[in-house]
């Protein structure tokens, strides 16, 4: 019944002699970490048992991590449950990667509140304590008319009621300074220096792993499927893996979100997934894009964005459509021709359409019937906040709301403990990533540990020795997706043809589990059918080919 | 950082690598290093195991581990130094080699010369931007002979192939033979894009149909692949919506073309072909950097490993000539056009004088099929230097044409290879 296994699996902190937290501690992170213990199936694949818990967060995405991390400052148990495989699956992991100022944002909306509150030293100051990569590159928005530098000149005031000062608007010669290979033919930019990008895969997979070395835990492959109210409190909350008993129900669930309200009580918001189609493009135009990049609005489009992406890639989107089906991730033709011919041919002409292209993919913004942040308590049962249409700015937001949920926790968890743990930490361990180091670097790490010398994806350059550590990490990777995201190994120009089989074979060795068991990411999203012959052997079959 | 000091660096241990690197040592070159990135020589010929190799060049038929045997055991045998598990990870303006692994860590060789000898990738689904969803099953079909042939896993069981490359038509007959089935090939182009002999020897041999004219619209499945929407293609090759279909499946190979895996060559500044994505040569295989050559699939696709054999062998002794000063520079050097019909010819010039060498062979793609063609080697003044006939030229199957030395003059600065309109 291996593949029960797989389906539940739980990641308990195991601080105990841990040497992850005396390293993290002295701040000196030289060694590859070494888990106290090998990491095998039977003790992260354990089955959730009834519980009792402070707080239970549901959804694993950067808000749902973030708000683990805030808590677990405290002497409080916290608990994410997440129904993916993963952490940061839905719509943290696929958008823009940009972290906004919100100079062109309502700042009376709850939205605009938040991404001006969230600025770029408490970003800085995060990023730094949890060795995730930011880049402040700043942004451009393009302007080619007339009509380009009326919005300019609208949003340099819109800043400016936002406090924000210290934008500029560039003529054709400075553009073409800061931005050698964009269309000769632009006339104008609005320069902000303030805007920036990071990977948020990164970012939210060091949250949760700081919330975890703090204490909390994470129950993946983790579904609610009902919340019991009992004299107007919450009572239980039910999973595809166990009955939670929680003083405080956050629900970060994202794109689900107006679901697991509406488990509780009559609400009058919904969720509506937009869609969002992007191009990531191979690393040899790294070079080409240097800040983030606005296309101008068109009648069609409320304008695009090219962003050079912190690890050397350029990402290019996104159109919006609306859906009604919340797990329809797929790419269109149309999408991706309106996207590359209204906006990455227009502003940088040389990019193609279709072959040096590392991949396209779409992404699903959680978009609330307001078009803007819900954050707020049940209106009649008390312990639960729900936090609903959470959307962009919602990455660059996820500090400040982290704060304002902590506040609002106060607020209804009057019996939990505020203490501060005196020995919480900020950090994480550093992961090693050799791509990042000098050469010398490099070569005292693999005469430590000879793995890090055996390049397994040849794209990216990643070692044996990242994608075992990317295994044994306080969030195990369990599922090639899970890899690739830790580690970027499969996310070069071959996108896993050469090293996916090698891949496949570390994660059954590591896991102990069967070829036939690792999947893509999670569910049924196995890579192997059976063994060779196996098929052969068996009677029948079908035969019927495609008969046009 | 570990230093070491080579008349001769080698990237890649497959086929190329290994013909190039005995035949600069048999060229009289004392210390040659081969970087091969696998656990050991042989490389993509190891999950090759099909027959029809060396049928030209050892005139027998051996599977791909037998026929790199041939060559390994010879290396074995000599003293040229190999190291695996190896990844080369850059090439330096100063002769530089750096490469890594796990036993010596990060190593510098210091070198007189360079053959790469990287091979090629496969042409992506995410590269050929198919629209629909993400899901497992989609894969090329190197990586399924791979899991098939070395890991020894089916990745499915109701295969659809895009593509009618050659590795796509090998595993039409693989995956068949491990008691899938194989729904059908679908191809792009109006015409087959592998050997002849593959299509009838691995799809007709197994009542596997092929379809050309046509592509895969659309991916079906939230995890696993669940069909594919296929779609005939008009003359400009975008499909025709009223002909879709959707084909259920739960496996979706693909084998749309090889790429020269060429970064390591352009950062150390080797000037590539836009339509060979391999590097500019002379007839000696060197590129641009005069103590950098190149040969194998990382110069340009071949179709059969006995042409890439030929070719290493040419880039092995050229790079020994090199470090020996052998060759004598012509007054001009000659530029090879692909003219009338002709997609790319490689090498892209004539540099050298070498009596040893009676005839150059030219090797090229056609861009279209044609039956009853004559190809001309032109000079400058429209001259015609060679001719032949040919029955049938196709994009799939590689032309090489001998061009004897002797009709070159010293003045001469461009030839220009055509099929005769």
């Amino acid at each position: 019944m291996l593949s029960l296994k797989v389906q539940v699996r739980q990641v308990l902190p195991d601080l105990a002699g841990d040497p992850w937290r005396s390293q993290a501690e002295t701040g000196a992170v030289r060694r590859c970490f070494r888990p106290p213990r090998r990491v095998t199936a039977a003790n992260i694949m354990r089955k959730g048992a009834d519980m009792k818990t402070d707080v239970l967060i549901i959804g694993g995405g950067v808000i749902g991590a973030c708000i683990a991390r805030q808590l677990s400052r405290y002497n409080i148990d916290v608990v994410i449950v997440e129904k993916e495989s993963d952490v940061c699956t839905g719509t943290s992991k696929a958008n823009s990667s940009m972290l906004h100022d919100g100079y062109n944002v309502d700042g009376h909306k709850l939205k605009g509140k938040m991404v001006l509150k969230a600025t770029k030293e408490i970003y800085r100051e995060m990023c730094d304590e949890l060795h995730v990569d930011m880049k402040l590159c700043g942004s451009i928005f393009a302007g080619f008319t007339d009509e380009d530098l009326a919005t300019m000149h609208k949003q340099v005031k819109m800043a400016e009621e936002n406090g924000i000062t210290n934008l500029e608007i560039i003529d054709h010669d400075a553009m073409m300074i800061k931005e050698p290979h964009m269309n000769p033919t632009v006339r104008y930019g609005l320069y902000n220096p303030n805007t920036g990008v990071l990977n948020p895969f990164e970012l939210t997979m060091a949250l949760a792993e700081n919330a975890v070395i703090n204490g909390a835990k994470v129950f993946l492959n983790t579904e609610v499927t009902d919340i019991k109210v009992k004299n107007q409190k919450i009572d239980a909350v039910i999973t595809t893996n166990g009955v939670f008993y929680p003083k405080v129900v956050i629900n970060s669930a994202g794109l689900y979100s107006d679901k697991i309200a509406a488990m509780v009580e009559d609400v009058d918001f919904y969720v509506r997934p937009r869609r969002g189609q992007y191009y990531l493009y191979d690393k040899q135009f790294g070079g080409w894009v240097n800040h983030c990049i606005y296309s101008p609005p068109t009648e069609t489009s409320k304008g695009m964005i090219i962003v050079p992406t912190t690890e050397g890639n350029i990402l290019a989107g996104s159109n919006a459509e609306m859906l009604d089906d919340k797990t329809d991730f797929s790419t269109t033709k149309e999408a991706l021709d309106e996207i590359y011919n209204t906006m990455i041919h227009h502003l940088y002409p040389d990019l193609p359409r279709v072959g040096d292209v590392t991949t396209v993919f779409a992404g699903l913004r959680a978009a609330s019937n307001t078009e803007d942040f819900i954050i707020e308590h049940a209106r009649t049962v008390r312990g639960m906040i729900n936090l609903v249409g959470i959307q962009s700015p919602g990455l660059s937001s996820a500090p400040a709301i982290a704060d304002l949920v902590e506040e609002m926790v106060r607020a209804v968890g009057e019996d939990l403990d505020f203490t501060k743990k005196p020995d919480w930490i900020p950090g994480r361990p550093k992961p090693v990533i050799l791509n990042r180091m000098t050469y010398e670097e490099r070569s005292q790490f693999i005469a430590q540990n000879p793995d890090y010398g055996q390049i397994i994806c040849r794209c990216e350059s990643i070692s044996k020795g990242e994608i075992l550590d990317a295994i044994r990490r306080p969030i195990p990777a369990t599922s090639l997706d899970g890899i690739k995201r830790r580690t970027r190994a499969g996310m070069g120009r071959c996108q896993g043809g050469f090293c996916g089989p090698r891949v496949v074979k570390i994660l059954e060795e590591e896991l102990g589990i069967d070829p036939t068991e690792v999947t893509k990411r999670g569910r049924d999203s196995r890579i192997l059918a059976m063994r060779a012959k196996e098929l052969a052997l068996q009677e029948g079959g079908s035969h019927e080919k495609i008969k046009l | 950082m570990k230093k070491l000091s080579y008349d001769i660096v080698v990237v890649g241990g497959g086929p190329a690598g290994m013909a190039a690197a005995l035949e600069a040592r048999k060229a009289g070159v004392e210390k040659i290093l081969i970087c091969e990135r696998g656990g050991k020589l042989g490389g993509i010929l190891e999950q090759c195991i099909h027959n029809g190799f060396g049928l030209q060049y050892f005139k027998e038929e051996l599977t791909g581990p037998e026929y790199a045997t041939r060559f390994s055991d010879q290396v074995e045998a000599s003293d040229i130094d190999v190291k695996v598990n190896t990844m080369v990870m850059d090439i330096q303006e100063d002769k530089k080699v750096i490469a890594v692994n796990p036993e010596d860590g990060l190593f510098e060789v210091e070198t007189k010369a360079v053959i790469l000898a990287m091979g090629c990738r496969e042409r992506t689904r995410e590269s050929i931007t198919i629209p629909g969803d993400r899901p497992s099953g989609v894969m090329c079909a190197g990586t399924a002979q791979r899991y098939v042939n070395i890991n020894g896993y089916l990745p499915g069981k109701e295969i659809v192939i895009l593509g009618s490359g050659d590795i796509g038509l090998i595993m039409a007959r693989r995956m068949t033979l491990e008691g899938a089935n194989v729904k059908g090939v679908l191809e792009l182009m109006p015409y087959s894009t592998g050997l002849v002999r593959n299509k009838v020897q691995c799809l007709d041999d197994f009542g596997i149909p092929l379809y050309l004219s046509h592509t895969v619209t659309k991916i079906h499945g939230k995890n696993r692949v669940e069909g594919v929407s296929i779609a005939e293609v008009g003359p400009d090759r975008n499909p025709i919506p009223e002909t879709e279909v959707f084909i259920p499946c739960d496996t979706l190979l693909l084998s749309v073309g090889l790429i020269p895996e060429n970064e390591l060559s352009k950062k150390v500044g080797v000037d590539l072909d836009r339509v060979t994505r391999g590097a500019v040569v002379d007839e000696k295989r060197r590129t641009n950097k005069d103590w950098i050559f190149a040969c194998g699939n990382v110069l340009h696709v071949h179709d059969l490993v006995d042409n890439v054999t030929e070719e290493s062998e040419l880039a092995g002794r050229a790079a020994a000539g090199y470090i020996f000063g052998t060759y004598a520079p012509r007054k001009n050097p000659i530029t090879v056009k692909p003219g009338n019909n002709i997609g790319y010819v490689v090498p892209q010039s004539i540099r050298y004088h070498d009596e040893s060498q009676k005839v150059i062979r030219l090797y090229m793609r056609v861009r279209n099929p044609q039956e009853n063609v004559t190809m001309e080697i032109k000079d400058d003044k429209g001259e015609v230097l060679a001719k032949f006939k040919k029955d049938i030229v196709e994009p799939g199957s590689m032309v090489n044409l001998a061009l004897p030395t002797m009709k070159l003059t010293e003045d001469m600065k461009e030839i220009t290879v055509s099929v005769a309109e």
